[in-house]
């Protein structure tokens, strides 16, 4: 069937601000919608409250509402836009959610609109466990064995038909689950059961067959209008089952399946997608398997694109969110090409000869006190993906996608103890693929861990092999390394870092580079083909490994490389992708070959047909640099992606790449606290009184110099990590041991915390002659809230004309005196109508997107340009540096307190929010303005 | 030669050599030897041992696209024969120590106890767009002479499989009972037939009698079959002239025919079509095939490096029933003359996706309106 054409204008729903579960993947699915429907000629129409996105973007989408997700203003949308269709499985849960709500009071069919790309009928069915375990069963699908007691009697009686603890306990009726969970001991069960009975409002609890331990997988699928179905992706969770999908390690493909298993899932996948009623779309579906007796059971469905099939698009190369909203239209999968050969069939399922490997990421550094075991609750906030020839270099390549430090799985520091890897052990937490290394290099044995662990004995075995292989480093001098050996080295995904760590001479990273070239053993880069190579393929998206031939092929044309911003992190996070898409955007406008570097598979930016050249690698140094030395670029652009990409300017500077923008040296002058201090007293720009202190003995004293209160932190800030306010002594000593526990050797900077006071943002951009204020944003709560976690107003809602005309004046001063080219952030604050000036960042902040939304202005296109030569003058002249803002805009942070109940919502100079929104209002009466600004002081704390 | 690789007991080095003088070093794994044959690959990320033991892969060397090989180690119950039937098997990074709690050994010591010679830590990738833009061609595997030149040589010495018959090699010596049951007696011409093939007719009801591929027709007619099925096999099938006969003779019988990959080829080479030897064969578990009839689509798993010629259709001989999405070729035939149909992919799967199983039960859809035996329509299990 070609596509519809009884419909012309879609809604596509968005999925708001960014939670934890609901991440960027869904701006990536959204974009990736949107652009495939205007291709096919459809009017789209987006909904989207989170700024910080490149599908509410005009780039991607003809209308663009940036409003807040709710019946009220789905509908007030409707009215206004009068579309034909609601397309609702690209924007997550919420709008899945949010459909289904207006689908219940009959909304969608009094107006006439159908819904497509899901069944709205069937997908409660999704989210109800009774009805999904009752599905389940009517198709054949084997579900957890379990019986319903009404007495504690018969709950063990049951419990011992179900072969015994553990046993899950269900009570019936009760809000949450609360009162469930696994029962391990005889003396917990009575207790726990009793417990239900009494909670449960019909005195029954459920008594369940528990799952713990067994293998997980998940399966990507597309359906089309004629019921054809293929399987996208399959994937493997390294942590068993009993952890969240999304906090697991994951493995695509599966790895330990025998065929005869896999095409049984494949068979119960298509069934379960089938049974879900008539639609034509993605869909992710999780399976549980025993590896004792093959037993398979269906967990959950997913009749949406997920965050596993933002993981598996890019770890295949198939564009499912594209397929699946041309899908949604009438498409039939035969009918459509892979757009990554070129010249075969969209309908089949891809073949990999590579294996990669996901990473969660998680921020538990931000909530003290927050628990840090991982259970089925998702708790990270972002994850990074690796693609490597073999299992051990991408898992390898994960932990230096990462971003924490590593420069690989372990092998580059000193040993834990013994005790704390045990510990570490028995439960699962963030890092076990790291622990588990740790224990085999402590001497534990593949069953011992894997009897603790219940991780499939095949990933053990791989990673004792990595173990092995260190082990073999560790014993050989470098007069003994022939190319094989370094080859097998880097095979197994060692870093020259790691090595340099290992091998018996003292030596360094770029020792180890040198001696490896002059080996002539380089990097290769393969192109993720879909096909293991059967078809020559179009897309130039590729990976490096340690293989003897290159595909990537450099180009004639003038090159920039753009570094993306790496995992999600509370603090950097998809407001940097948006500026790198841009970024990219706006070189290919410019003609060159814009590259993209990152590893993060929840973005737009990894996209393959945004930029002119995808390197899915780790943004870590060595590869960074391999990719700059394979493609010789003009320049590279940092001040993109966050501190992520501007932690390597330095090393840029040093191997003598040019850092397109800002030079290394006016960053640096702008990053290290001290110097811009100085810089600052030099110029007669107020700041408030600071100290360095490189010992516990100087912090105190120079706190007691400055007074109280202070901010205490280290002096190159990452998003306000480990910045506490301190009132007295006892504080200042016991932060400044936090601080360097989490960053050693790092000098502590204190500054006098001025209270009470208000806090600006402020976004400008440079030419190397020119400054433009691109947006003044005044924060509702007081200064000492991170500027993340404040509400933002743009313009200034209350300042006199006279302070902003100072901010105006130090804020260009500033941008001149550190020579800045394109981007820079000033943050500042006015205290009884006196302006300090507290830190200056040289690059894209969080709040360029939203400055962009709020002005209508495309802020980082401009900059981009700029930083490739274009002036300001000339923008301006042709009027586009004109703010279109009508009222205020405000920025409102978003939290996921849910997700850690343990720790006490409190703000602080730490930056907590996962994400946040936009509003327009026209006047300050209005809620959004109002609420906040009302309980502006409630949350301040340290 | 791999020096990291200190999974393996014992290292021992091997090579692999392509008749146009390519040369690549990697480690043995499976027997220490020597072997050639045809160099080709296969996509399929699982179900190695049933690609190893399908006797339509005879005297091929296989090239696996997946690094990772013998992950889950070996069992009977994933047999397609008696024993490996590839001549050799080349991996990027070859898995010694398995997970697996229903596995009866390594795929390491499987190949060393069925005497198959393996290699593995060379650049799979590589070869594989090497052997795409060149074409298939022949290589010898060796961890016995590790001389380039010498090894060169013996793999342009290797014969080529172009025109070559190669059923008789792996065909039954002697006719068998493979199952009995309540619904149509079906004879099966083993060419090279794989196992999961007799298990489909098994599993619904039929009984089953393989024959060796020489059998007279009339003694298979003696047997008093209600169809007959032309199995897959490996070889060139126009160098099988008396097979095509029989195919012809059979035909003429009015009992219903199913053909699957070779026995496809054999039955269009029977009606008149032509055949012809593809650059690069098809060899995977994810080529999309649309049965023209209903417009939709199965992922198939496909071996084959012969095919129907497109151009000769049009006549009376036969109907396109299906056709390979990526690049149009021939994937199923309806015959106009006799009541049977073929195709040219493998619907038993095994390994690959059950996609195509339907066909199973058209064919015993045919058998029952022609001789009124009614089988066991069959439900995938998907507990």
């Amino acid at each position: 069937m070609p596509k519809r054409t009884d419909i012309h204008k879609i809604l596509l729903i968005g999925s708001g601000p960014i939670i934890i579960g609901q991440a960027c993947e869904f701006d990536y699915s959204g974009s990736q919608a949107a652009r495939a429907l205007r291709k096919e000629g459809y009017e789209v129409v987006l909904v989207n409250s989170n700024p910080a996105t490149i599908m509410t973007d005009p780039v991607t989408a003809d209308k663009i509402y940036l409003q807040e997700l709710t019946p009220a203003s789905i509908k007030e949308i409707v009215e206004k836009e009068q579309p034909d269709a609601v397309l609702p499985t690209m924007g997550g849960q919420t709008a899945l959610n949010l459909a289904d709500k207006l689908h219940q009071e009959g909304y969608w069919e009094k107006k006439g609109i159908h819904v497509i790309g899901v069944d709205i009928d069937a997908i409660h069915i999704t989210e109800d466990r009774q009805l999904f375990r009752d599905l389940m069963e009517r198709v054949g699908l084997d579900q957890a064995a379990s019986r319903t007691a009404k007495s504690l009697l018969e709950a063990k009686e049951i419990a011992q038909e179900l072969g015994g603890l553990p046993v899950v306990i269900r009570p019936s009726f009760t809000l949450g689950g609360t009162g469930g969970g696994i029962v391990w001991r005889q003396e917990d069960f009575d207790r726990k059961v009793m417990r239900g009975l009494e909670l449960s409002p019909v005195h029954q609890v459920l008594i369940e067959e528990c799952l713990f331990g067994w293998k997980e997988y998940e399966l990507e699928l597309l359906r089309d209008a004629n019921d054809n179905v293929i399987i996208i992706c399959s994937i493997e969770n390294l942590d068993p089952m009993g952890v969240h999908t999304g906090d697991s390690v994951t493995v695509a493909p599966a790895q330990t399946l025998t065929d005869k298993q896999y095409q049984r899932m494949r068979d119960a996948a298509i069934r379960a997608m089938r049974s879900i009623g008539t639609f034509a779309g993605g869909c992710n579906i999780q399976f549980a398997f025993d590896p004792a007796t093959a037993r398979m059971i269906v967990i959950e469905i997913n009749p949406r694109v997920s965050r596993s099939s933002a993981l598996a698009s890019k770890a295949t190369g198939y564009p499912i969110a594209k397929v699946a909203a041309r899908l949604a239209v009438g498409y039939t999968l035969d009918e459509l090409r892979n757009e990554v050969t070129g010249t075969t069939s969209a309908c089949f399922e891809p073949a990999l000869d590579y294996v990669v490997t996901k990473i969660p990421r998680f921020n538990f550094d931000k909530f003290e006190g927050v628990d840090e075991e991982l259970t089925t609750q998702m708790k990270a906030v972002g994850e990074v993906m690796a693609i490597g020839r073999t299992f051990p270099e991408s898992l390898q390549k994960a932990w230096q996608s990462l971003e924490n430090g590593y420069a690989g799985l372990g092998a580059d520091r000193d040993e834990v103890f013994r005790k704390e890897v045990r510990e570490r052990l028995v439960k699962p937490y963030w890092d076990r693929t790291l622990q588990i290394r740790n224990a085999f290099k402590m001497g534990a044995s593949v069953d011992e861990v894997a009897d603790v662990t219940k991780v499939d004995p095949w990933f053990l075995y791989q990673i004792q092999d990595i173990v092995r292989m260190e082990e073999e480093i560790r014993q050989r001098p470098l007069s003994r390394w022939d190319e094989a050996f370094m080859r097998s080295v880097k095979q197994y995904g060692f870093s020259d870092y790691q090595v340099a760590y290992l091998v018996p001479d003292p030596t360094t990273e770029n020792d180890i580079r040198l001696f490896r070239q002059s080996l002539g053993v380089n990097p290769s880069y393969q192109v993720v083909d879909t096909c293991a190579g059967e078809f020559p393929a179009q897309t130039p998206y590729f990976y490096s490994t340690y293989e003897t031939q290159t595909e990537s092929s450099r180009s004639d044309r003038e090159k920039i490389v753009i570094l993306g911003s790496g995992p999600n992190r509370i603090g950097q996070g998809i407001e940097f992708d948006y500026s790198c898409v841009h970024g990219v955007l706006a070189a290919k406008e410019a003609g060159y070959e814009a590259i993209m570097i990152n590893c993060n598979p929840e973005t737009v930016s990894t996209d393959f047909d945004v930029a002119d050249k995808l390197y899915f690698e780790p943004v870590f140094w060595e590869h960074v640099l391999n990719v700059c030395e394979h493609e010789k670029p003009m320049g590279v652009i940092v001040q993109l992606g966050g501190q992520t990409a501007l932690k390597l300017a330095r090393r840029f500077d040093d191997a003598g790449i040019p850092i397109l923008g800002t030079s290394y040296d006016h960053m640096d002058l702008a990053e290290d606290r001290g110097r811009f201090s100085s810089l600052l007293r030099d110029m007669e720009i107020p700041y408030p009184p600071f100290g360095l202190a490189r010992t516990v003995a100087e912090a105190v004293e120079t706190a007691e110099r400055i007074g109280y209160p202070l901010l205490v932190r280290p002096n190159y800030v990452l998003g306000g990590q480990g910045m506490r306010i301190a009132i007295n002594k006892e504080e200042v000593e016991k932060y400044v041991n936090q601080i360097w526990k989490l960053l050693p050797d790092n000098p502590i900077l204190l500054d006098l915390f001025l209270e009470n006071a208000m806090e600006l943002d402020v976004d400008v951009v440079r030419d190397g002659e020119d400054v433009w204020i691109a947006g003044i944003m005044q924060h509702i709560e007081p200064a000492g809230v991170h500027s993340g976690d404040s509400t933002a107003v743009l313009p200034p809602y209350n300042l006199p004309e006279e302070v902003l005309t100072t901010v105006r004046h130090y804020v260009v001063e500033i941008a001149n005196k550190l020579d800045i080219i394109g981007l820079m952030n000033v943050q500042l604050v006015v205290k009884e109508g006196f302006v300090y000036v507290i830190e200056a960042n040289p690059r894209a902040s969080r709040t360029v997107p939203f400055v962009a939304k709020a002005t209508g202005i495309p802020v980082t296109n401009i900059a981009t340009r700029v930083i490739l030569g274009e002036k300001l003058k000339d923008f301006r002249a042709r009027g586009e540096l004109e703010s279109k803002l009508v009222g205020f805009a405000i920025k409102e942070p978003v939290f996921s307190w849910d997700k850690f109940p343990e720790v006490p919502k409190e703000l602080g100079p730490e930056m907590k929010s996962t994400g946040e929104a936009i509003a327009f209002i026209d006047e300050l009466t209005d809620d959004h303005f109002a609420t906040a600004y009302a309980i502006r002081n409630l949350y301040l704390s340290r | 030669m791999i020096p990291g690789l200190i999974t393996s007991d014992s290292i021992r080095p091997a090579k692999l050599a392509l008749e146009d003088g390519t040369v690549v070093t990697g480690i043995a794994v499976g027997h220490e030897g020597e072997t050639g044959g045809e160099l080709c690959f296969n996509t399929s990320m699982s179900g190695y041992q049933e690609i190893l033991t399908d006797p339509s892969y005879h005297g091929q060397i296989m090239m696996m696209t997946y690094p990772h090989i013998g992950n889950y180690g070996a069992m009977d119950i994933d047999t397609e024969a008696a024993g490996p039937m590839v001549a050799g098997l080349v991996v990027r990074q070859f898995t010694f120590r398995y997970s697996n709690q229903i596995a009866d050994e390594s795929l390491e010591s499987f190949m060393r106890r069925h005497r198959l010679v393996g290699i593995s830590g060379v650049d799979t990738r590589r070869l594989v767009l090497h052997i795409r833009e060149k074409g298939v061609m022949n290589a010898v595997i060796s961890s016995v002479d590790l001389d380039d030149a010498s090894l060169v040589a013996k793999a342009k010495d290797w014969p080529s499989m172009d025109g070559l018959e190669l059923a008789s090699r792996v065909t039954t010596g002697s006719a068998y009972d493979f199952s009995s049951g309540d619904g149509a007696r079906i004879a099966v011409y083993d060419f090279g037939v794989k196992q999961n093939i007799l298990r489909s007719f098994r599993d619904r009801a039929c009984t089953v009698r393989v024959f060796p591929a020489s059998t007279p027709l009339a003694e298979v007619l003696a047997w008093s079959p209600d169809g007959l099925f032309f199995s897959n096999g490996p070889g060139d099938p126009r160098a099988m002239p008396a097979t095509i006969a029989t195919v012809r003779d059979a035909a003429a019988t009015g009992l219903p025919m199913f053909g699957i990959c070779l026995g496809h080829q054999l039955m269009a080479l029977s009606q008149g079509l032509d055949v012809y030897k593809m650059y690069v064969g098809h060899r995977g578990a994810n080529h999309p095939v649309q049965f023209l009839e209903t417009g939709r689509v199965e992922v198939t798993t496909q071996n084959h490096g012969f095919a129907v010629d497109p151009k000769s259709l049009g006549g009376d001989a036969a109907e396109l029933t299906h056709t390979n999405l990526n690049d149009s070729t021939v994937e199923g035939l309806r015959f106009k003359q006799f009541a049977g149909f073929s195709v040219q992919y493998h619907p038993e799967a095994s390994p690959g996706p059950h996609d195509s199983q339907y066909l199973f039960d058209r064919f015993l859809e045919l058998v029952r309106d022609v001789r009124g035996v009614e089988s066991k329509p069959y439900v995938l299990p998907v507990r």
